[in-house]
């Protein structure tokens, strides 16, 4: 964990966003809460980063963060990519707030297309940056129309579409952005995240909310809420899952990119969740490629 | 409404807006998201004269120019509502169904559940938030609650709820996804239950 010192001079609000702005967002977090599931509009603002790059989940961050939280972005599960970075110093420079990489450790976790692989806990708030808050988008391009169909519950085309998928392919071919029931009543996107994180969002302790900067999105599911993947008696819903072990660490549950490593053809599995695989190599676990040069890129340079 | 202020008798709100107005919204965010836990406000200033630290400490964090309120009747045109208007520069309105938040101090004299907006089915969160100001949020007669946000089930004993009130808020949980949201305070303390939440009343 690195604190921050306290600067009296700046040239931005506390937490960047000015104090009208965050009860406006306040008040749509509130709403979303008690709708689970339920997209709520809101004034989304500029940022000063591209739509893409997680305009929505900063903006939900901004609206929540105080100095005592511990801050952990995430980009694809882990601590160091360009993104993630970016956006944690982005924190500790305007929120004078602490971060850190260890799951655990954070109260105020970031996260761009992944659920961390450790278990979250009361007190904890999971915020995931969202491209497409509408899980029925690309079967019906007008929002006229989306809104009515979940204000009447009417989702059959959903179905429809994933029936379309198994005579196509034989199985529900979605892996990421697997649509999800929240409470029975409200269809929801859970962001482009593998359907491998789906059944972490069910009955978690900690609070998940949702930001689409772009599309002016709030949406969350409280914790200990009813999850449900979509799916078919006769295709029931299915997690992926790889031949191999994690690489560094040998993990065996975890979710693993693949990694090509030169044109002849090579290449390995590792844990797409940085922190997750770094402590399980502090712990003394090791993959078959262990000590392999990847393994050192896991700590921000300084 | 068109009295000019007296500015020297409105009391000072938040000493830093910013960091004082975040610490509230974080305790009742966990409260909207942990329907029945009942939280601290105590490090909130001084409320004035009607008004519990909790209500005015909700009304400095959630209150603006962009949110109707409407005020029960005891608070109007006190002290309460000077410092309202001063603060937080809402809009009051007399109107329920137009009001975005409702800070009721004698519940048993308020309108009827029902007299509030209970949002749109395309907009269902255009629905008024109700901030209820009670004796106690402890001692009164037990309820049991389940939902979202709840393992299990949590029990909630309100103090000072006129008869019948449970079974108002029993129909506007079955209308769901319409409905409103309960924020309950009393003194310093704060709980909320949202319209997603299932309310056993014991021995039903």
């Amino acid at each position: 964990m690195t604190a921050r010192p306290n600067e009296p001079e700046r040239y931005y609000n506390y937490a960047y966003l000015d104090e009208q702005t965050k009860r406006m967002i306040r008040r749509a977090i509130l709403k979303a809460l008690a709708i689970p599931g339920y997209q709520a509009p809101f004034g989304s603002r500029e940022m000063p980063v591209p739509y893409g790059w997680g305009t929505g989940g900063i903006q939900l961050t901004a609206a929540i963060i105080g100095p005592d939280d511990v801050y952990k972005c995430i980009d694809q599960g882990a601590d160091d990519t360009t993104n993630a970075v970016s956006i944690r110093r982005f924190f500790a420079q305007v929120a004078d707030v602490a971060t850190t990489e260890d799951t655990g450790e954070a109260t105020i976790i970031q996260t761009r297309h992944r659920i961390p692989e450790k278990g979250l806990t009361e007190g904890q708030v999971l915020i995931f940056q969202v491209p497409q808050p509408e899980p029925l988008r690309g079967l019906e391009a007008r929002e006229t129309e989306t809104r009515a169909m979940h204000a009447y519950e009417e989702y059959g085309l959903q179905y429809v579409s994933l029936y379309e998928s198994v005579s196509t392919h034989g199985y529900i071919a979605s892996t990421v952005g697997y649509p999800t029931m929240i409470e029975e009543r409200y269809l929801m996107s859970p962001s482009p995240i593998p359907k491998f994180d789906n059944p972490k969002m069910g009955d978690n302790p900690a609070i998940l909310l949702f930001g689409a900067g772009r599309e002016k999105r709030i949406y969350a599911v409280p914790p200990y809420t009813n999850v449900r993947s979509l799916d078919f008696e006769d295709h029931p819903f299915e997690t992926q899952t790889w031949e191999e072990d994690c690489a560094l660490c040998g993990a065996t549950e975890s979710y693993l990119d693949e990694v090509v490593l030169d044109d002849s053809g090579d290449r390995m599995f590792v844990c797409s969740d940085s922190n997750f695989c770094a402590d399980r190599r502090a712990a003394g676990h090791a993959g078959p490629m262990a000590g392999h040069q990847l393994a050192a890129l896991d700590k921000e340079p300084a | 409404m068109s009295a000019v202020l007296d500015l020297a008798a409105i009391a000072p709100a938040f000493p830093d807006p910013t960091r004082g107005s975040q610490a509230v919204f974080r305790k009742v965010m966990e409260a909207m998201a942990r329907p029945g836990v009942i939280h601290d406000l105590g490090f909130a200033p001084d409320a004035p004269q009607g008004l519990d630290r909790a209500a005015g400490a909700i009304a400095l964090t959630l209150f603006d120019f962009e949110t109707q309120v409407w005020l029960d009747p005891a608070l109007r045109g006190g002290t309460a509502e000077g410092w309202i208007r001063f603060h937080c520069g809402a809009p009051l309105t007399a109107d329920p169904m137009a009001a975005a938040f409702a800070l009721i101090t004698e519940l048993g004299s308020a309108p009827e559940l029902t007299a509030f907006n209970m949002g749109d089915a395309k907009y269902p969160d255009r629905s008024t938030t109700l901030v209820i100001q009670l004796p106690a949020l402890e001692g009164g007669a037990p309820v049991v609650l389940t939902g979202p946000g709840i393992k299990t089930e949590m029990a909630l004993a309100l103090a000072g709820l006129p008869d019948g009130f449970w079974a108002q808020v029993q129909a506007n949980h079955e209308q769901f996804q319409f409905g409103l949201d309960f924020i309950f305070v009393a003194g310093d303390r704060v709980t909320a239950l949202p319209r997603s939440t299932r309310v056993t009343i014991k021995g039903d």
